[in-house]
Order: C-alpha cells, then sequence, then structure tokens
C-alpha cells in the first residue's frame, strides 16, 4: 500500500520532470483506447466498400479520405490499432517469458547452460532479423500466430542478455547467500528473489521492444505476408496505397503510415520514461 | 612555472598549537543544500573550518554529519543536485565560491587535491599507473614532455612503490588495494599541491596497509610541508595523525580543538558518545553504550563451553587452480605434456574447534582465508580436503546443493558483512525474517508466521511497525537487526558474524555488538565471529583463532592474545592499531 503510493509519487516526479515522457504516456492512454474501444467509435464500417465514393480525398464525412474501394480509411486505421497492437502485445509476451526466462537461467546457472542459451542467441543474431521473419512465417505458414512467432523469435537474444547481465550480477549478492542459508532451493531462488529483482529492467525491455514488434508485423503485412485484406492492419494499409502516391492520392498510405510511426514513437519514448521511473539513480 | 613551484624547505614543523597565521584554507559559514524528490534539503549548515598552513586536520563524524559534503563544497566538486547557498570558501585569499569552472579546474590538482574512499575506483582501469600520473603532471603543464616519464617513476619512489620503474607499467588491476591508494597518493601529489583532502583514505583497508598508508601520507605532507584534511568516521585514525579535530554532526560543527583535547576533556555531549562507543583496549562491551541504555546482562545459559565441541574442523583444504590462458592453440601446439595448473590454496589445512556456548574469533587480513573458511562451515561451497563435524556429523562430506534441504541447515545460520546487499530489496522486513521459518521452519499459516516474525523483531530490538517497510526504507543498523532476526530465526546453534558491524557507524556498532551478546546469552548460541578489527573481537570474543594466507598462525584465550601475542603477525596486527589517547 505504502509502496504503490510512492511509486504514483514517483512517476508524478518523473512525468514532471520530463514532458515528453507525460506526452508519451498520454499518447499511449490514447492508443490503448483505440485498441480497446476501436470498432464500437468508428463512424463507418471498416470493411464496407462503396464504389460511389471510392478514392476520395480527406474531407468532413471521410477525416482520413478513402481508399480504391471507397472504405473509409480513419475507421480502418483506428480499427487496425486493435490487430497491430495485439500482435505486438502477444509477441513480445511471448519473448519476455522465453527469453527473460533463458535468460536469467543463464545468468544465474552459467556453465553449460549459459553457453547452449547463449550459442542459440547468437546463431539468431546472426540472420538479418528481418529476413529471418520472412523465413519463419513462409515456412510455417501464413497467419497471425505465426507473426506472433517469429517476431517473438528475432527479440529472444535482446531479452537473454537483459536478463543475463542482470541475474548475473546478483547471482552472489548477499541476500541470494542469504535465500541459500533459509533452504530455497536454487530455482525456488531464481523465481522468488532474482525474477522480481529484475523485473523493472525487464519492463523497460518490453517497452521498448513494443514499438519493434508493431513495425516488424506491420512490415510482414506490407510484403504479403501474415495478415491477409481485407482485413485493417496498417502494414497492409500503407502496402495498398503506395501504389496510389504517385496519382496523387496520398492520403491512402500516408495516415496508416502516420498511425505506425506515432505507436513506435510512442514506446520508444514510454521506454525511456519507464528507465527514468525504474532507475535508482533517479530515486533520492 | 617551475620557479614559482619551488618554496622554501626550512619551515618550522606545525606542532598541536593552533596556529595564529593566516589560515591557508578557511571555511565560513558554509550552507549546501540538495535538491532531491523529496524536497531541498541541508546537508551542512553554517559550517567553519580553518586550515592552517602544515596542519592536519580532522573531520570526525558519523555518516550523514556532512563531512564528505563539506569537503566536495570547497573542491566545488557537489553533484548537480548541490548547491552552496550561503557562506565563503577563502583559499589563500581567494574566494573559491566566486571563481568560474575553468579557474577551478585549474585549481584542483595543482593547488589542491583530493583522496577518496576506494583507489581502485579512482584509477582509470585500462590505463598504465604510470601514464595516469604523467597525465595530471601535463594537464597543469608541471613538466616538460621529456622528463615526465622520470617525473611520474619518481613519483611512485616517493610513495614507497617497490620497482617504481617496473610499476610504471601496471595496470590498476594488477596491485593490491592498498598500493592502489598509494599510486592515488602519488596522482594527488605529483603537482605539489598546498592543500590534500583525504576522504575516508584508508576504509576498507587492513589495518596494517592502513598504518603504512597513513604514514606516508604525513610524511609526505609534512615533507613538503603542505596542508591536510583527513575526513574520518574512526577516532582512533584521527587522534594518530591529526592535530585539530573537527567534529560534525548533522550538518553543524559541534566541536572543534585540539586532538589532546577533545580527547582528554570533550566539550559536547555528542563527542562524547562518539568516543565512548569507540572499541579500545580495558572496556567492557556494555560500557560502549550510553549509561542510560545500559541493560543488566541475561544469564548466561548452563551450556557455556562445556561438553563435546559443537564443531570440529580437521585439516580443512580450499584449493583454486590459479587462472592460466590455456587457449586451445597453447593445448595443441604447447609442450606435451602441457604444464601443469597451478594451484592457490585459499585455506591451507587448519584445524580448530567451537564449543557449545562459545564464541570464537576468527582474525586476518584480506585474503587470509577467513571468509572462505565461513563460507565452507555454512556448506555454501565445497571444500577441497579435510574433515568438518558439526555435532558429530561429517556436513564436510554433504554437497552444498543437498544441504539447504536437510533439517541441518537450520543448526547452523550466518549474518552476512552487508546488511544492504544481504537484504532482498524486494522484500519488507517482515517477509525476509519469515524467508527460513517458511522454508525449513515447523510452522506455517500467515498468521502464526507473523507472530513468529513480530516475536524474533523485538528480541532484536526492531520496532514492529518497521516490518512492513522495505531495506531502502530502513536505516543501517534497522537493516542489520532484520539481518539477525533472519539468522535466529530458527534457533541455530552456531551462527557465522561475518564483519557484522563492518559496515555500522561506531554508535550503531555499539549497540548491534551488545545486542549480539545478549542474544547468545540468551539462546545459548555459538559463534564464529570473523574480523579483521581485534578490537571487535576482544569484546565478544571468549577465543581468538589469527589466521594468515591459510594458515593458522596463532590460536588462544582472547585475553591472552591481545596482551601476550607469541605469534610476530599478531603482534603487527595489534601494533598497527590505532588508539585514541585515553
Amino acid at each position: 500500500m505504502k509502496e504503490s503510493n510512492s511509486i504514483l509519487r514517483h512517476a508524478r516526479y518523473v512525468v514532471s520532470e520530463n514532458l515528453v515522457t507525460g506526452f508519451a504516456f498520454l499518447l499511449f492512454v490514447l492508443i490503448a483506447l483505440a485498441a480497446l474501444f476501436g470498432p464500437y467509435i468508428v463512424p463507418h464500417d471498416p470493411l464496407a466498400s462503396d464504389t460511389a465514393t471510392t478514392l476520395r480525398s480527406p474531407s468532413f464525412k471521410h477525416w482520413f479520405g478513402t481508399d480504391q474501394l471507397g472504405r473509409d480509411i480513419f475507421s480502418r486505421v483506428i480499427v487496425a490499432t486493435r490487430l497491430d497492437f495485439a500482435i505486438a502485445l502477444s509477441s513480445v509476451i511471448l519473448v519476455f517469458a522465453m527469453g527473460g526466462l533463458a535468460g536469467i537461467a543463464s545468468g544465474f546457472f552459467g556453465g553449460w547452460t549459459d553457453r547452449i542459451i547463449g550459442r542459440i542467441s547468437d546463431t539468431i543474431m546472426a540472420f538479418p532479423l528481418f529476413v529471418l521473419a520472412m523465413g519463419i512465417v513462409a515456412a510455417l505458414g501464413n497467419t497471425v500466430t505465426n507473426i506472433v512467432l517469429a517476431t517473438a523469435i528475432i527479440n529472444f537474444p535482446l531479452y537473454v542478455r537483459v536478463a543475463r547481465a542482470e541475474a548475473n550480477v546478483r547471482r552472489e549478492a548477499g541476500f541470494v547467500q542469504a535465500a541459500r542459508l533459509s533452504g530455497n532451493s536454487e530455482s525456488r531462488i531464481l523465481l522468488t528473489h532474482i525474477l522480481p529483482n529484475i523485473m523493472p529492467i525487464m519492463m523497460v525491455q518490453i517497452s521498448l521492444t513494443m514499438g519493434y514488434a508493431i513495425l516488424n508485423a506491420a512490415g510482414l503485412s506490407f510484403i504479403g505476408l501474415g495478415v491477409r485484406p481485407p482485413t485493417p492492419e496498417w502494414g497492409i494499409m500503407v502496402a495498398e496505397g503506395a501504389g496510389n502516391i504517385i496519382s496523387g492520392e496520398w492520403w491512402i498510405a500516408l495516415f496508416p503510415g502516420l498511425a505506425l510511426m506515432l505507436a513506435v514513437f510512442c514506446f520508444n519514448l514510454l521506454g525511456d520514461g519507464l528507465r527514468d521511473l525504474v532507475d535508482p539513480q533517479r530515486r533520492t | 612555472m617551475m620557479a614559482r613551484r619551488t618554496r622554501k624547505k626550512a619551515r618550522p614543523r606545525v606542532t598541536g598549537d593552533v596556529p595564529t597565521s593566516m589560515p591557508l584554507l578557511e571555511v565560513r559559514d558554509l550552507t549546501v543544500e540538495f535538491a532531491t524528490r523529496r524536497g531541498v534539503v541541508r546537508a551542512i549548515e553554517h559550517v567553519d573550518v580553518a586550515v592552517a598552513k602544515g596542519e592536519t586536520l580532522g573531520i570526525v563524524g558519523e555518516s550523514g554529519s556532512g563531512k564528505s559534503v563539506t569537503s566536495y563544497a570547497v573542491m566545488r566538486i557537489l553533484d548537480r543536485a548541490g548547491r552552496i547557498i550561503q557562506g565563503s570558501v577563502l583559499f589563500s585569499g581567494l574566494d573559491l565560491i566566486t571563481k568560474s569552472d575553468a579557474d577551478m579546474r585549474d585549481l584542483r590538482g595543482r593547488e589542491m587535491s583530493m583522496i577518496f574512499q576506494n583507489p581502485r575506483a579512482a584509477l582509470n582501469p585500462i590505463r598504465k599507473i604510470g601514464h595516469q600520473i604523467e597525465d595530471v603532471l601535463l594537464q597543469h603543464a608541471q613538466v616538460g614532455n621529456q622528463d615526465v616519464g622520470e617525473y611520474a617513476i619518481q613519483m611512485l619512489d616517493q610513495v614507497q612503490i617497490a620497482r617504481p620503474r617496473e610499476r610504471y607499467h601496471a595496470y590498476p588491476f594488477e596491485l593490491s588495494g592498498g598500493m592502489c591508494q598509494r599510486v592515488v597518493i602519488a596522482l594527488a601529489l605529483a603537482c605539489r599541491p598546498q592543500l590534500l583532502i583525504a576522504d575516508e583514505p584508508t576504509t576498507g583497508l587492513d589495518v596494517t596497509t592502513q598504518k603504512a598508508v597513513m604514514d606516508l601520507v604525513v610524511e609526505l605532507t609534512r615533507k613538503r610541508d603542505m596542508s591536510s584534511i583527513l575526513i574520518t568516521h574512526d577516532l582512533g585514525v584521527a587522534a594518530a595523525y591529526c592535530n585539530r579535530l573537527v567534529v560534525m554532526q548533522n550538518g553543524h560543527v559541534v566541536e572543534t580543538a585540539k586532538s589532546q583535547t577533545i580527547f582528554s576533556k570533550p566539550s559536547h555531549a555528542y563527542t562524547r558518545k562518539l568516543m565512548r562507543a569507540t572499541p579500545r583496549p580495558g572496556v567492557s562491551l556494555r560500557e560502549l553504550l550510553p549509561e542510560d541504555v545500559r541493560a543488566p546482562r541475561p544469564k548466561a545459559s548452563p551450556a557455556r563451553g562445556a561438553g563435546a565441541p559443537l564443531l570440529t574442523v580437521e585439516k580443512l583444504v580450499k584449493e583454486y587452480p590459479r587462472k592460466r590462458d590455456v587457449t586451445l592453440f597453447a593445448r595443441l601446439f604447447g609442450p606435451k605434456p602441457p604444464i601443469e595448473q597451478e594451484i592457490f590454496r585459499a585455506v591451507d589445512g587448519i584445524s580448530f574447534s567451537i564449543k557449545r556456548g562459545e564464541s570464537v574469533g576468527l582474525v586476518g587480513e584480506s585474503g587470509c582465508g577467513k571468509s572462505t573458511t565461513s563460507m565452507m562451515l555454512m556448506r555454501l561451497i565445497d571444500k577441497s580436503s579435510g574433515l568438518i563435524m558439526f555435532d558429530g556429523e561429517n556436513i564436510g562430506e554433504i554437497p552444498p546443493r543437498d544441504f539447504t534441504r536437510l533439517p541441518l541447515r537450520k543448526r547452523i545460520q550466518m549474518v552476512f558483512q552487508d546488511p544492504t546487499d544481504s537484504l532482498n530489496p524486494r522484500y519488507t522486513a517482515a517477509r525476509a525474517i519469515a524467508d527460513p521459518i517458511l522454508r525449513l521452519g515447523d510452522i506455517s499459516g500467515g498468521d502464526e508466521v507473523r507472530a513468529r516474525c513480530e516475536q524474533l523483531a523485538q528480541r532484536v530490538g526492531l520496532p514492529n511497525e518497521l516490518l512492513d517497510r522495505f531495506p531502502h526504507q530502513l536505516s543501517g543498523g534497522q537493516k542489520a537487526r532484520v539481518g539477525i532476526a533472519r539468522a535466529i530465526a530458527l534457533k541455530p546453534d552456531l551462527v557465522v558474524l561475518d564483519e557484522p558491524t563492518a559496515a555500522l557507524d561506531v554508535s550503531v556498532q555499539a549497540v548491534v555488538l551488545n545486542l549480539l551478546q545478549d542474544l547468545k546469552d540468551s539462546l545459548g548460541m555459538s559463534y564464529l565471529f570473523v574480523s579483521h578489527d581485534l578490537n571487535v573481537v576482544r569484546l565478544l570474543c571468549d577465543r581468538v583463532i589469527v589466521m594468515r594466507a591459510g594458515q593458522i598462525v596463532e590460536e588462544g584465550l582472547t585475553e591472552q592474545i591481545l596482551s601476550e601475542p607469541q605469534a610476530n603477525y599478531t603482534r603487527e596486527l595489534l601494533a598497527a592499531i590505532p588508539h585514541p589517547p585515553v
């Protein structure tokens, strides 16, 4: 109770110190709202095509204009938030569980565990990551599940390294030795003593990779892997609009691209803010 | 530049007298504030300090008294949150507070320099020490490019580093802590400054090293007719090396006087309290506490010192392979058969025993193997060979991994050196104390465990309302109490105390030592007290074992060893302890 109170106070302090962080938090709330309630608040059906109103430029009726099939781009951008967000979030949760656990085990136990996990992540890092993701989706099948999996796999080394380094410095800490004396087994020490202590750093990592995950999912859809039309998704929408830019219909690609950029931007800024929040140096 | 540096050499040595001439450094009415999350904090308020030419001034106080902040303000190296609110700092007539940053950079190192607590952190780890000295010299244009190397070697020679020409090429990690501190001193004195500020220069060094380093500082500053400020928490060190002392408490100067005067007639209550709490010969544990809080000692349990030994150690050895770079290349093409790996014996065949209810001190300098010994006894690491018998059972044969879950685990517990490091920052005090009870204890259920925790907290003198706090919300002494409560939670027979008070202020140390004594008397535990401080060991232990380089040098009753040491090494250790003149 007391602790959560002081965290709130600290959060307020960090936000007031750095307005950019405040802005990022605001943006995050907007994105979250769009993801949760998007389909219920949009003015038009994102899938309904209307041949009478194709390729209309932004107007009062269609804020972001309409596309080749006369679908309202504003509605499609808002509704797409949920899908992109869900892909990114589930892949990040997946990689957090896999990479985080593998990393702390690697840092805590050392020896062979460390070597095997380290070599696995080195192998992943040896490939150009986006090409690897393409390969995984192409090989496993063109589904949303596989996009999630591919995004998780390419982020795996990042999580392993952060978790490994954090666990490694705490391996011989006094409180870990004390936990051994208290009769905790090694795996229990890992889960109940080490894990809670590296959680804050991992939260920062989550936020930073979240933006990357969104970009990756959109990128895969852009080149035609994963999500298929007519599902509203930022990457597909940019791909659909790309051909029309030359002929002057810039809005089809611009607005989903802008949404994508803002989302990535928001998570990166949020990561910096979170780092300030959990950094003990900033706590006085 | 050089001409200006040559000062008159024959200057009368300043003795204990308070000098009458204009002081070299004069701090007047200095107030420093820090902006923190919880608002503005005044670190020091209206501090007046003066240092005469050639004088050594000691600033003494416990943690948080503002002694370091004062020196940082003088050097103008406060971090960004700190601000000098009022007051003046006059250094040979110049007001340092109005100086620009560029001017200060020029003054620092050339006219005034500083030695910090951790010598290793003060040196650049990837640069040869000779080059680091050259950097300072060239920065302040003290010596020309041609002579700078020779001058650096000369400096190393002056701080009594053996084979300076060879050591010029050494990296900091190749030198011991005491050697690193000598290099730092060489750095600080390279440009012949007029003022040297030493901030806890020997904390973390062994007593014999401490003596060598402090003797060196005093000798060099005397020879060069420099003034120095020695910041320390140790009254013994301050008394042994300073002309005058300034005692600080909570950001205020409470007393300023000559060293002898302070020790013979301390005028301020806080000074008296500090002096009383400092362990010294001929004083019992209870006498360290203020008169009004001295409780009578609980009755000693009858099991004291009787019967078969609780713990017997025979020919215990711990070996580590000395790391050698055996690359694949060397393994394939090197001489056959391959060179045998060198072996380093951290503990080299020691034997001793501890009886029930007895407390035994294990004394030695860093690297003598005392911590390795205690880790082996605790079954945290494996032994290489030898026998560890605990109450008739050969616990040395049980691998550490399995030992964790045995009922025997309950009976051997430990109190760690650093109370902060040994508490999980995410656990409340109650959760930390409950950890052993939940894993190995015979009770379960939230309420019962909580009740046990409160009982233990009461036992170690920790108020119940602090039980729900996190370690960062507790003071050092309170954290030490949590650590002790955790160690005694399962009513162990043997507790290893690994320098439990090394990180605490003297007044807190006095309280914690008394607490440990009372707990031992009332619970009938045995202690193995690992320490480098003979004065503290004297207070708490019945017997003492002196270790050096993995072997036992001397063993016997505490009084006997401290009054008539047989081994030369023990005598050396005893002689190195600085004593307040009381």
